[in-house]
């Protein structure tokens, strides 16, 4: 018998599978029976099988190197799922509702009126130093007053089984393709466990995405003209825009296939001449999308593209500037945000943040730092993060430099115990820490959350850093129906 | 289906075909150049005339030796006719339509690139230069059966049909133009290496078998030339190109321009009778020819990609 979860240990930390050493959760309970049965080979095959399925099914990322420009890496998949009880999702689903909701009219008052800091809840000064504000897009309308129709929402659970937002992408969120590749992954392989248990689908995600884009369409006629537009084949995630575009049917462009005419329309260059586009999913950035307006160096955007979205003739998903409440430092006051557009308090706990750009607070990060987090207000990826506790003096040192120098650009959080889930390494299951990032869909008259959404696991051992560029990997995520169980 | 695309799919057939036709070229130029009389050797520098690029060899290099022409051809990395440059650029246009062209084909293009680069010097080599050059030629017809076999055959296949007999139709050309210019003056001593050369050219264009069976005649100038420019069944032949495009421009949009343009090149290439049984007149008729396919390149371009 080659998994015997008595000998796994989750002394410490809180195991999204198993308990306390041999007793699964309720939710996790038939699953792990099933992989108790399991025999050595049984499970080397099944690894196999899944690896398999990845390389055949194409499922890769890109990562680009000097030497051998872009290689195409097999996405590092877990064969055990992480499984969370229904009755759990839904509250967080309620959470994450009232976030993106709330952010959304946190947006479209920062573009207007600005109320919020009219009434002193969040200070000027943190627009003016914002390197996502866009002051282009002040006075704009999107429809319904939508700016972040696609968020992805990283949550964590900490030693104590309480759920966080550690961070919220309204930018261009990616790992959404992922998320079902996996499961068409884990069907393949087990597809008997499918069969015994309630286990929620995630396959209407592309349809759901369809739909959402649709509703945004300036012409209101029966198949509006969707484009996914990308920067190009050597994006790392190059692979989920050419997979969102042939799930959902709509085109994969490039900006140089796009061109915005004297009407302040966007077309695209067709072997049929110029035909007309209504919606654009871009997954460029903000600083990319037009020459005109942004960068004016940038050859992946469309120049005209701001001037046709001002004018209402095309949506843009997400729209310029809902960057700006990606911001880490605006993340800290999500809490409030809540508080004063909804007048509701928020379901789901934002991590404890320190703003350095209040000087108590920065002496307090500079005092702990060894205690703390540090990430950078704007970056993403977990690129430029200190880890406080695992960093060198120097390191810590240099970072307390960086903060002084520029205190607005940090923020601080304490280092949460994150969960872990069984993973294997070598035939047995060991603890390995993860997090899950769900993706929230609005649209003018519905918001929609992805069952689960993606789990990403570090797989290096008491590792934290779970983003594929850095060593992580991923697990397919069960919603179990644990009604009567 | 997005001009980009269709230009993808459209230059990546054409720099396919263009690496097997300089693959074909080298490998008969080789033969050749065994069989000749010691001294009377055109060489290597008419293989680089036929390619035009000339002017931009001498800027690298002082003489036609063989070793440097070969480097030249096969692995030279900025030169458009090179072997790994044309399979390298296959490949950068196969790669942004990888959900277009079967992942089969795009493996194809794929491995042959990288078989190309990592022997390239097997290619330089009199030993190894045969195997090298086989695979390079029965690489690329791989992947021409592969699309043929398992793509759509959709507008998609029609810009992939005519890239690769738009590249065809002028490497036919080139190797008229060039070889019939540097063929050795006639002259009674050397009359069975001038049915060599005559070869030579049908070889190029793995023509040989195919003009023994159409005319059954002894190879000769006038035939020769003939057969590769009118003939309508045989795949290299000009006229039977001209025929294969205008089958795929019939089935795009907005094609009256291409067609007319093409017309136009197919008339003239048919009344070739005359203008071939001289040299100087030849080369003129030729020229002709190669600015109604630019003209036909610059339409299909301009309509469709633009």
């Amino acid at each position: 018998m080659a998994i015997r979860w008595g000998s796994y240990r989750v002394r410490g930390f809180y195991d999204e599978l198993i308990r306390v050493a041999g007793r699964p959760r309720p939710a996790a309970l038939a699953l792990c029976q099933y992989l108790r049965n399991l025999t050595d080979n049984e499970l080397e095959e099944y690894k196999t099988a899944a690896e398999m399925a990845i390389s055949v099914m194409g499922i890769t990322f890109t990562v680009y190197s000097e030497e051998e420009g872009s290689i195409d890496r097999a996405w590092p998949f877990d064969i055990i799922p992480r499984v969370i009880p229904k009755s759990e999702w839904m509250q967080v689903e309620q959470g994450l509702k009232q976030r993106v909701q709330a952010l959304n009219l946190f947006i479209d008052d920062i573009y207007h009126d600005q109320n919020i800091v009219k009434d002193g809840l969040f200070p000027a000064s943190l627009l003016e130093n914002s390197v996502n504000f866009r002051k282009q897009c002040v006075g704009i309308n999107p429809p319904g007053g939508i700016w972040a129709h696609i968020c992805g929402s990283d949550l964590v659970r900490d030693n104590n089984g309480v759920i966080y937002v550690l961070e919220d992408n309204l930018r261009v969120p990616s790992g959404v393709s992922y998320m079902l590749e996996n499961r068409l992954v884990m069907k393949r392989v087990f597809p008997d466990l499918f069969e015994n248990q309630n286990i929620m689908p995630v396959d209407d995600y592309p349809s759901q995405l369809y739909d959402m884009l649709a509703a945004l369409s300036p012409r209101q006629i029966d198949q509006p003209e969707i484009v996914v537009l990308t920067p190009g084949i050597y994006n790392s995630a190059y692979f989920e825009h050419a997979y969102l575009a042939q799930q959902m049917g709509a085109e994969l462009v490039e900006g140089r296939d796009l061109v915005v005419e004297k009407d302040d329309c966007v077309y695209m260059r067709t072997v049929d001449g110029l035909a007309r586009v209504d919606v654009i999913y871009r997954r460029i950035d903000d600083m990319f999308l037009d020459p005109e307006v942004f960068d004016p160096d940038s050859y992946l955007g469309v120049p005209g593209l701001i001037r046709a979205w001002k004018a209402g003739n095309v949506a843009l998903a997400n729209a310029p500037g809902a960057g700006v409440a990606d911001d880490k430092v605006v993340y800290s006051y999500v809490p409030e945000i809540i508080r004063y557009y909804l007048d509701q308090e928020p379901l789901i706990a934002n991590v404890p943040t320190y703003r350095c750009f209040n000087k108590d607070e920065k002496e307090y990060v500079l005092e702990h730092i060894a205690e703390l987090v540090v990430k950078p207000a704007n970056e993403s990826g977990g690129y430029g993060m200190l880890i406080g506790p695992q960093a060198t003096i120097k390191e810590r040192e240099s970072f307390k430099k960086l903060i002084q120098k520029d205190p607005r650009n940090y923020i601080a959080q304490p280092m949460l115990v994150l969960s872990t889930a069984p993973t294997m390494v070598n035939n047995r299951v060991e603890p390995r820490h993860l997090d899950l990032r769900p993706f929230i869909l609005s649209s003018p008259n519905d918001i929609y959350v992805t069952t689960g959404g993606l789990t990403r696991v570090a797989l290096r051992k008491g590792s934290t850093v779970v983003n594929s560029s850095q060593g992580g990997g991923s697990k397919d995520t069960w919603i179990v129906d644990d009604e009567g169980l | 289906m997005l001009s980009r695309v269709a230009e993808n799919i459209y230059w990546m057939a054409r720099y396919i075909e263009r690496a097997e036709n300089t693959a074909r070229l080298i490998m008969v130029n080789s033969n050749l150049l065994m069989d000749l009389p010691r001294g009377v050797h055109p060489g290597w520098q008419p293989i680089i005339e036929i390619l035009g690029c000339e002017e931009y060899y001498l800027q690298q290099h002082e003489d036609f030796n063989e070793r440097a022409v070969l480097k030249f051809l096969i692995a030279n990395a900025s030169s458009t006719s090179s072997i790994l440059f044309s399979l390298q650029q296959a490949r950068e246009n196969a790669r942004t339509i990888r959900d277009i062209i079967p992942r089969e084909a795009w493996e194809q293009v794929n491995d042959l690139y990288m078989m190309a680069k990592s022997n390239a010097v097997s290619g330089y080599s009199k030993r190894g230069r045969y195997d090298y050059l086989k695979k390079i030629i029965l690489g690329a017809q791989t992947i021409t059966g592969l699309l043929a076999g398992t793509m759509l055959h959709d507008i998609g296949y029609d810009f992939l049909r005519m890239g690769r007999n738009l590249e065809r139709a002028e490497m036919t050309t080139r190797i008229l133009d060039v070889r019939s210019a540097n063929l050795l003056p006639e002259h009674e001593g050397l009359t069975p290496f001038e049915n060599i050369q005559w070869m030579s050219v049908l070889k190029s264009l793995t023509a040989y078998q195919m003009y023994r069976r159409t005319i059954q005649v002894r190879v000769r100038r006038k035939d020769v030339l003939k057969f590769l420019l009118k003939d309508k069944s045989f795949p290299r032949s000009f006229y039977h190109t001209l025929l294969e495009v205008k089958s795929c421009l019939r089935e795009l949009p907005r094609n009256e321009e291409a067609i007319a343009k093409l017309n136009e090149v197919g008339k003239k290439v048919l009344r070739a009778d005359q203008a071939i049984l001289q040299q100087d007149e030849l080369h003129r008729f030729i020229d002709e020819l190669q600015l109604g396919l630019a003209e036909l390149s610059q339409a299909i371009t301009r309509i469709y990609f633009q």
